[in-house]
């Protein structure tokens, strides 16, 4: 049924992207296992999970905090697009798990979720990396640095 | 013609701004290209950032991208989460 996908997307296809894909953006604490659990599946052989964590530091300069803010619709849009390009590209995954925070985090939260479900382990590796990587580049979320003097807008200058 | 237009604000072009929506009056049919270019001489530390993209209706614009009064129009400055 995924193949109709190359002849546009149908009804059907849209509703089994929908029902294999979970997509969040929260100000409240990610709940890891329930997040790895969301991708459990009959099909899966493999389960593989990016989790982002944050960093005492930021080349070298202590790190005291983060701010994480979001375009809201527009993450949530692009999350979810970036999981269906993932399952269109690998089209055995089973499910797809994205949960992003926003808001203050200190040393050691969690920022990120990303967990993926596949029948083998090669393709679980390659669709996580895949999503975490495209997440960086166009899901509209920000993220400040606080250090003990100062703050930046990570990525913002050259 | 002119038409009113909407642009929301976020991270770095919100703090450069100073505020986190901007009204602007816009010639009928400015493109998301002529928008950057109208910020850019009105916010020129707009410029300086390492990219600044414009999203219309939560996807990226093209810089021909025709800009419609009704369109949810935001600035998307380099994008850092994960």
């Amino acid at each position: 049924m995924l193949r109709l996908r190359s002849a546009g997307r149908s009804f059907l296809l849209t509703h089994l992207l929908s029902s294999l894909i979970h997509i969040d953006l929260t100000d409240q604490p990610i709940d890891v296992p329930t997040a790895l659990r969301s991708v459990e599946a009959d099909g899966a052989g493999a389960i593989n999970t990016f989790i982002g964590t944050v960093r005492n530091q930021s080349t070298g300069r202590p790190v005291v905090r983060l701010e994480y803010e979001a375009y809201d619709s527009m993450a949530l849009h692009q999350l979810r697009k970036v999981a269906e390009q993932a399952a269109e590209r690998w089209p055995m995954l089973q499910k797809v798990t994205v949960v992003h925070r926003k808001g203050t985090l200190y040393i050691g939260d969690v920022a990120v979720v990303v967990a993926v479900s596949t029948p083998h382990r090669a393709e679980s590796f390659a669709a996580c990396q895949y999503i975490i990587d495209t997440l960086k580049q166009v899901v509209t979320i920000w993220k400040k640095e606080f250090y003990e003097d100062g703050d930046v807008w990570v990525a913002a200058h050259p | 013609m002119s038409m009113n237009l909407k642009v929301a604000l976020f991270g770095i072009a919100r703090e450069i701004v100073g505020q986190p929506t901007l009204e602007m009056v816009a010639p009928e049919g400015q493109s998301a290209q002529g928008l950057l270019q109208d910020l850019h001489a009105r916010y020129p530390a707009l410029a300086r950032l390492s990219s600044l993209a414009v999203a219309v209706n939560n996807e990226y614009a093209a810089d021909d991208t025709p800009l419609r009064e009704h369109d949810e129009i935001a600035l998307i400055p380099p994008v850092s989460g994960g």
